[in-house]
Parts: C-alpha cells; structure tokens; sequence
C-alpha cells in the first residue's frame, strides 16, 4: 500500500482564467524521499506479497497439528464434527480448522498491540504534538531507528505524525486478514498460515511504532545498557503510604499519576506500584515506581488490601478485577475504551467530585478516558482513602487457614481445575492439621488463576489460603530489575554482528512472553543464567524479564545485578515491555543491515533469508498464554526465527516442525555457485514446544545452530549443545552426523569420541554454502 | 478417588470420539499381543513419580523387555533409562516422534516398518491430551493407548482417574500378564 497522495504549494499561479495565491494541497502524503537508499521490491506488502517466501518456509517447517476441539462452532451451520477427516458444512477440512485459528490469534495479537498504539500515538501527538521527533538513541549513535518500519513499510519515520501512517497501513492488514477467517473465506490450511506470518510481521510494527513514539516523548531510557535497577517484588512495597496499583499495557495514564504526585510534591508520600507491561513501562518513566510482578501477581496482590486505588488501563487485565476490588473495599478506574468493566463514563465530570464518589464509596469505579484527569483522580483518591481503608485485606490469617482447611472433603475438583495439576488437595489436607508449609510452597508455582477457588464447591478461598500461607515468603520478596533500554544501539551491532553470523558467540536467547510457567517463573531465571554463563547473549521482556529477576543467587544478588546489560556476549538484556519485543526482531535485521550492509528498505525477504540462514537466534515464551504471544511468536515466523514455546503452548494447536530424517528438506542454495547444498537440519523447527526446562536449554542449544556457522562457529556451538545435552540429559547426542560439515566444526576437546561416533554413522564431509533459500540471490553479491 | 472415565482436567471436554475406559489391564495386554510394531513413547513424568514399589519407567521397561516394543524417551529422561541399565531406548521431543509417527509413509527408528500401536506414559496431562488429539484427527493408522493415571478421552484406550495405587496396580498386571502369555 504505498501511499502515491499529492501535496501541493503554490505561493503564486497567473493564468488567462484566474489568479491563485498561496495554495496550498494536500491529499495523503508522498513517501519520503529524504532517505538515500533506493526503495525495496516489497513496500507495504499485501496478504499476499510475501506469499512465495511464507511457503518456502513452511515447505521446510510443516505444520503439525494438535486440535484442542473435534468440532467447529463459529456459525449456525455447526457445529460440525471435523474428526478423522470430515469436512464441515462450510467445507473445510480440520487442518484449516485449526490454521484458521491460529490466524484468528495472531489476527487478535496484532490488533492489541496495533490498538495500543494507535491510542497511545493519538494521545501523544495530542500531547507532544505531532512534529516530536523519533529519537530511540541518537545521543548513543542510533541510526537506524525503526528497522522494522524501515524493512516492512519502505519508510522511516521521523516525526510520531509518521508513525501515524503506518498505523493506517497495519489497521488495513489486519482488517483483510481477519476477513480470511470469516466463512467461505479461505480454505487451504498453508494460506491460512502464511496469513498469520502476515499478522505476525503487522504485529511486529505495530509493537515497534507503539514502543519508538513512548521511547521518543516520554523520556525513558535510550538504547541504555546501563539503565538503573528499579524495585520489584511484593515486599518492596511500603504499605504504611497510600497505595497506587497500576495494570496493564498503556502507560499514558500511569505517567500522568507520577506526574501529578510530583507536581503536588506527593511522590515521596505516596506508592507507585505496577504489574505486567505498564510496569515496566512505569519504571521507564520513573524507576521509583515499583513493580510488583507479571500478570500472575494480579489477584494475590488486590486481596492483600495494600493497593488503595487501582487503576487499569489495557490488556491481560483479570476480567473480574472489579469484584476482586470490592472485596477489598479498593476503587477501580478504568482508563481505557477498551476496558470499561461495566462502569460509568466519568471522563467529563469535574476531578473532586469523582474522587469524592470514589472515597465515599458511593461508586465501586469510574471510566476515566483522559489520562491527565486519571493522574490527578487516581492520586487524591489513594491520598483520602488509605486511612480510611486501613490496608482492610481479605488473606486469611494462619488460624483462619487452618479452620477453612477443615471443610475440605478432597474432592481433588481444586486440582483438576488447575491449569498445572497442583497438589492443592494434599496441601489442604496438610493445612488442616495445622502446617501450612505445602500451601506456601504452592505460592512458588501457582500461576494465579483462580480456577481452584471457582472449582470449589464447599467455597473455600483457595487461593488466599495460598497467598496467606506465603505471608512471610511475600514480605521478603524484593529484587532488583534492570530498567527496560529499548533498543540495541548501532555500534552493539557492529561488534557482535560478526561473531553472532560466524557462530562465536553461540547464540541470540530471547527469554520473552507471559507467565504461564509449569513450575514457576525460577525456571525462566534458571535458563536465563545457564545460557548467559555460557556467553550467550540473553534478552527478555515483558513477563519473563520479570521472572529472571525474582531470584536471588547467595550473596542476595538478582540476575540483573550479576550480569551485564549491554548486547554482548553473557549480557542479560532487558528491553522493556511486550511492545519492546520490535527490539529484538530489529536487532536481527540490524545485523543483517548494518553489519552485512544488505539493503534494508522495504526488503523483507532478503533481510530475513538472511537472518534464517545466519543470524543464531531462538526465541522462548515459558509461559506463553496470550493471543499477543502467538502474534510475537509469528512475527519472528516469517523473520525465519525459531520459536520454543513451554508445555501449555501446545495448545496454540500448531507447531512448525522440520524432520531432520528426511534429508533432502535440508537443502539450500549455494549463493556463490548456485548448487544446491544439503546443510543438515539447522535450524531444526521453526515452532516447537519443550516438555522441560532442561528440554528446552537443549532444544535452544541446537536451535542455535545456521548453516553460515563457520567451523570455529560451529565448534563453539557444538560444545555448548553437547555440553548441555550430556549435563541434562545424561548422553551424547545422537544426531552429531547430521550437525558436523567438517572435521573442524568437531570440538577439540571430545575429537575422539566424536570421530568414533561418526565414522559409526558413514559420515562423509560435506562443504559450507553461502546459504541461500532465494535463487534471486544466486551470484548477486560477496558474502558476509 | 472413584474411578471415573471422564477427562481429569474438568474443562478439557472432549469430543465426539471418545477413548474406551480400560477396567481391565487384560485390555492393554491383547492389543500389544495383537501389535505387529507397538511403540511407547515415555514423558519426564515417568521418572519423577513415585510409587509404592517403583517408579511408571520401572514398568515400562519391563513392557519393553518382554515385549520388544521400541522406546521413545522424550525431554531429559534418557538418563533415567541407561542409568536403570536399558540401552536401546532412542530419544527426541514429544512433537519430534509425533511428527513421525503421523507419516504413514515412515519407517520407523530401525527402519522396518511402521508402527501401529502407540503407547504414551508421563506427560503433563494437557500436553498428552493435545498429542493425542493429533494422532486422533490426523494418524488414522494408530491405535493409541494411555498408560497414564488420567482418563485420556482422545486415546483409542485410556485408564479412567485412578489412585496411585490402583494405577501401580494395573502397571504390574500388565507386566505379569505379558510374563505369563
């Protein structure tokens, strides 16, 4: 969709027919030309323009699927039995079935993060007006700024009005998308998936305008390995202050609350605290904000009674945060369209009387759609209302747990409600007798879903006799985070862009996503620090940025305090929110750009051929829940980035599986000879799920694995896989035939072993292309 | 616990074909007798369990042994294999074997031949069930039978929820029936 619109100026036209002075046209705008590299082949793609390189990928990554439903329920006709082949009355087969799902999630991922932005950028040209300019790092040498932008749309944006018109692009791809879903619409399982990639590389801007327009005008950290630590953790908090909880995505409200505590010269009388993205955005903002955990921290933290107002604004809020507050007597200010829970629209109505309304009581909420009305709303109203509140919570105290533990009658319906199989009831039974330690150690997994509880028939609290049990786990939880950078910085790429395409630093680990963990968000922190010992370099976000930090080694030390925040070699990056994750897919194609100077603007296949065959990076959501996550997830898709997802993401119904028996999927164009090459099953999938931690440290290990790896590249890589696979597993691996080109790529140390494996398997020698899946790119240039 | 055939996960509401509850473990011995080519395909969980005598991978290997049937050993619990002294278990992710066991064109790990009987054990529940589910829907050359404590609803045949005992119970049936036959 590039835009070919017209602005005229015309400060003064004679003809025969008339005199015109100071005209001046606009229709659209014409792209812009102060960019001196020549335009790409595929600027604003279509649904249907990457269409050819979507299908290369899923040639080789096909789709396995893993129905979660037999049958099909989207329209009248239905539901339809789709078991063991049938067709539905639409036609459709349960292998577009579940394709068509997953677009629709990746459709209604890209819509978030897109919708976020879109208010976010509307609120901040209102604010900044809309000539701000976008500033990620100049100060630090950034360049490139929006890489993402730049390699999708064909343009870079300068100003946040920029940011505006690439706004009007994704709104429209996502709308012809959504319309595949619809029936009678698309009907080939393979379109369906190259759809979502589609959703995927929309959702991936959408996060980058989202993240560049709150970078630029609100003054976060720019692209700062150094950013400070800010607190996190529910004992951080001081509850003998007035309590603020912001949750959410959207921080326009929360910084207009910041804003006002300060100019009221309240801040230091009054807690900030966040969860989930708007926390991370908060500390951006100001890191004497406080985070109190990811998404799963929502409930224990409102039934503490500590948070005396709470404000929620978009996204993985719980849907019945409003009852949840009324248990506690704490008021609810909704502040986004999107999220309204039922209440009154407060937004015209003069500040004291809603804060009156609120601290009466007389109002369990309002909607307040001006964030600058939320600040000063939100701040008055936790002011007047703590004292009266008096923290009132609704945790059980220990002799209360233990009377209610009493009532259960083990009927186990707790556990089979729970999402991870947790043993409430034998906890329960323990509790009963007086020890409570089971029920506190749930505290350390339990995902915070409150599905136990709603299961229960005899209306036992089941999660707050956990969260009342952990009392004296929940007071020493406080950690240090390091503040979200941003973006990687130019010259961070200029320095690992070499040893990550030639495999001497082994790897790029994106630790991201939600908090659905099998066993607790330590095990994100636990694969955090195994892959950043081993001069990995480690990136995270959102959730699981707040998860590696919540553990503390001996010395009381979290992983942030212990590990660099530079792009290097055993950094521990963190770069922000869920919209932070552009950041890593820009990093990816910055290396390709910027390092590999392929040309950037509008050249998605190019840049991510690239990546795929190069650029050794895996992506990990441990606890992937959300639509958000399976667009994320897609966005990296099509970039050609691996995705390991933990054992609940099965569900997401599909996986994108290479099969490293079949040795002919593994072939690749030789760029410098045109030849086709077998380079062996590397990278292996594109979407699979891990069982296990140790599973997947492995999986990410191999996965690591591109077929440009020199051998000294892939002898390091080796090393760390192997390593890791006699550490976890017990064995050597059993696939080292398919993995070693050369006698050099075998690791020094294991060289006997080694060779005796493979001269067991008939191994023979094989050469190191210059790897390509595009034939277009036979002969055109040197490789680096 | 009563033994139920129903799904252990309440919501987890299966569909219109539906597993057959295995009552009695004679069930599971008459279909690996009738299996040209079984295979089990083992979860991290069949080592981390405990039972009153023994661990679940304690019984599959003796399945294994008096049968013949090939193993599969998924995540890290090779380990649990050769250090219970059985070498001839292979090993890949849960999604990996299931992949290839969805080709009616593969020919199995030794490359004899394809497998018809699929047995799986030590899965979390949902993750077994998904797996299932897809050699439901899209394998229809496999039998496919859970071993596991939980009722299975898209296996051909499941346990319904049993106790640990019931279930130790039924595991050393199996095995002292395969011994006698």
């Amino acid at each position: 969709m590039p835009k070919k619109d017209i602005h005229l100026k015309l400060e003064e036209l004679k003809s025969g027919l008339t005199e015109v002075k100071g005209l001046e046209l606009s229709i659209g705008k014409i792209i812009e030309e102060g960019w001196a590299e020549p335009m790409g082949p595929t600027p604003y793609p279509s649904v249907t323009t990457l269409r050819e390189w979507d299908m290369k990928l899923l040639s080789k990554y096909k789709p396995m699927y893993l129905p979660y439903c037999d049958s099909c329920c989207l329209c009248t006709m239905g539901k339809c039995d789709l078991t063991q082949g049938k067709r539905g009355a639409c036609g459709l087969d349960m292998a577009a079935q579940q394709s068509r799902i997953v677009l629709l999630a990746c459709c209604i991922g890209a819509a978030t993060h897109t919708g976020h932005a879109r208010h976010l950028i509307e609120h901040l040209i209102q604010k900044y007006g809309s000539t701000l300019p976008i500033d990620v790092g100049k100060s630090v040498g950034i360049e490139v700024e929006a890489p993402v932008t730049r390699l999708v749309c064909g343009i870079r944006p300068r100003t946040l009005g920029d940011l505006e018109d690439v706004l009007c692009y994704l709104e429209t791809q996502i709308t012809q998308l959504l319309a595949a879903t619809h029936t009678g619409q698309e009907g080939n399982e393979l379109d369906f998936e190259s759809k979502a990639f589609h959703a995927g590389m929309i959702d991936q801007v959408g996060m980058e305008v989202a993240d560049i327009a709150q970078l630029s005008a609100l003054g976060y950290p720019k692209a700062d390995p150094e950013a400070p630590l800010a607190e996190i953790g529910l004992g951080t908090v001081d509850v003998s202050k007035p309590v603020i909880l912001v949750i959410g995505h959207n921080v326009p409200p929360a910084a207009e609350i910041m804003d006002y505590l300060d100019k009221k010269s309240l801040y230091d009388k009054v807690e900030i605290t966040g969860i989930c993205c708007t926390a991370h955005d908060l500390i951006r903002y100001n890191p004497k904000a406080k985070i109190i955990g990811p998404i799963s921290w929502q409930l224990r933290y409102i039934r503490s009674g500590v948070p005396d107002v709470i404000v929620v604004d978009e996204q993985c809020i719980r849907a019945d945060v409003l009852a949840e507050a009324q248990k506690v007597k704490t008021p609810v200010i909704a502040s986004s369209e999107k999220n309204c829970l039922g209440l009154k629209n407060r937004t015209l109505d003069p500040a004291t009387e809603i804060v009156a309304d609120l601290v009466s009581g007389s109002t369990k909420g309002a909607v307040i759609l001006d964030p600058e009305k939320v600040g000063e709303v939100a701040a008055r109203v936790a002011v007047e209302l703590a004292p009266k509140r008096a923290k009132f919570k609704v945790l059980p105290s220990i002799a209360e747990i233990v009377k209610e533990a009493k009532r259960c009658t083990q009927c186990s319906d707790c556990r089979r409600a729970c999402p991870n199989d947790l043993q409430i009831p034998e906890a329960v039974s323990k509790a009963a007798t007086g020890n409570t330690n089971k029920l506190a150690d749930l505290y350390e997994v339990c995902i915070g879903c409150d599905r136990c509880e709603s299961a229960c028939k005899n209306h036992i609290r089941v999660h707050s006799l956990i969260t009342g049990a952990a009392e004296k786990k929940i007071k020493e939880e406080k950690y240090k985070i390091r503040v979200g950078r941003g973006a990687i910085q130019d010259i961070e790429i200029r320095n690992v862009g070499a040893p990550i395409v030639l495999g001497e630093i082994p790897g790029v680990i994106a630790l991201v996503g939600c908090a659905n963990y099998p066993n607790g968000g330590a095990e994100v922190a636990e694969m955090a620090a195994e892959f950043t010992r081993r001069r990995y370099i480690v990136v995270s976000s959102g959730c699981s940025a707040m998860s590696i930090a919540m553990t503390k080694n001996e010395e009381g030390k979290s992983p942030y305090e212990l590990y660099p925040g530079a792009f290097e070699a055993g950094g521990l990056v963190n770069v922000g929110s869920c919209v932070s994750n552009a950041h890593i897919a820009g990093a990816a194609i910055k290396i390709a750009n910027i390092f590999a100077k392929r040309p950037l603007r509008a050249n998605y296949e190019e840049i991510a051929d690239y990546i795929h065959n190069r650029v050794g990076a895996v992506g990990l959501a441990w606890g992937a829940i959300t639509q958000k996550a399976a667009a994320i997830a897609s966005g990296f898709w099509r970039l050609g980035v691996p995705v390991v997802v933990g054992p609940h993401g099965s569900k997401y119904r599909r996986m994108l599986l290479g099969r490293s028996d079949i040795k002919d999927d593994w072939n690749v164009y030789d760029a410098r000879t045109g030849g086709l090459v077998n380079v062996g099953p590397t990278p292996e999938h594109l979407f699979c799920v891990a069982e296990t931690k140790q599973e997947a440290m492995v999986m990410m290990a191999k996965l690591c694995l591109r077929p440009n790896d020199t051998s000294k590249g892939r002898m390091i890589k080796l090393t760390n896989y192997i390593d890791m696979q006699k550490k976890f597993y017990g064995v050597m691996p059993d696939d080292l035939h398919q993995l070693v080109r050369r006698e050099t790529d075998i690791p020094i140390t294991m060289k006997e072993e080694i060779v005796k494996i493979l001269e067991n398997k008939g191994w023979k020698e094989s050469t190191i292309p210059d790897p390509t899946l595009l034939p277009r790119m036979i002969g055109t240039r040197k490789s680096r | 616990m009563i033994a139920r055939a129903e799904p252990w996960q309440t919501a987890e509401v299966s569909g219109l074909t539906r597993a057959l509850p295995v009552i009695k473990p004679e069930v599971v011995v008459a279909a690996i007798k009738k299996s040209k080519r079984p295979i089990l395909i083992v979860g991290h969980e069949a080592a981390s369990v405990d039972l009153e005598q023994g661990k679940p991978i304690d019984y599959v290997i003796q399945i294994a042994e008096l049968t013949g049937a090939q193993i599969v050993a998924t995540a890290h619990v090779i380990g649990e294999f050769t250090q219970r002294g059985f070498n001839r278990a292979s090993w890949m992710p849960i999604m990996d074997i299931s992949n290839r066991l969805r080709d009616p064109n593969w020919q199995g790990l030794d490359g004899q031949g394809r497998y018809d009987l699929v047995l799986l054990i030590g899965f979390q529940y949902y993750l077994e069930w998904v797996t299932l589910s897809g050699f439901k829907h899209f394998a229809p050359h496999l039998k496919t039978i859970s071993l596991g404590r939980y009722h299975q609803p898209h296996a051909n045949w499941s346990f319904p929820n049993v106790t640990p005992v019931d279930w130790e119970r039924q595991l050393k049936s199996i095995v002292k029936q395969l011994k006698e036959k």
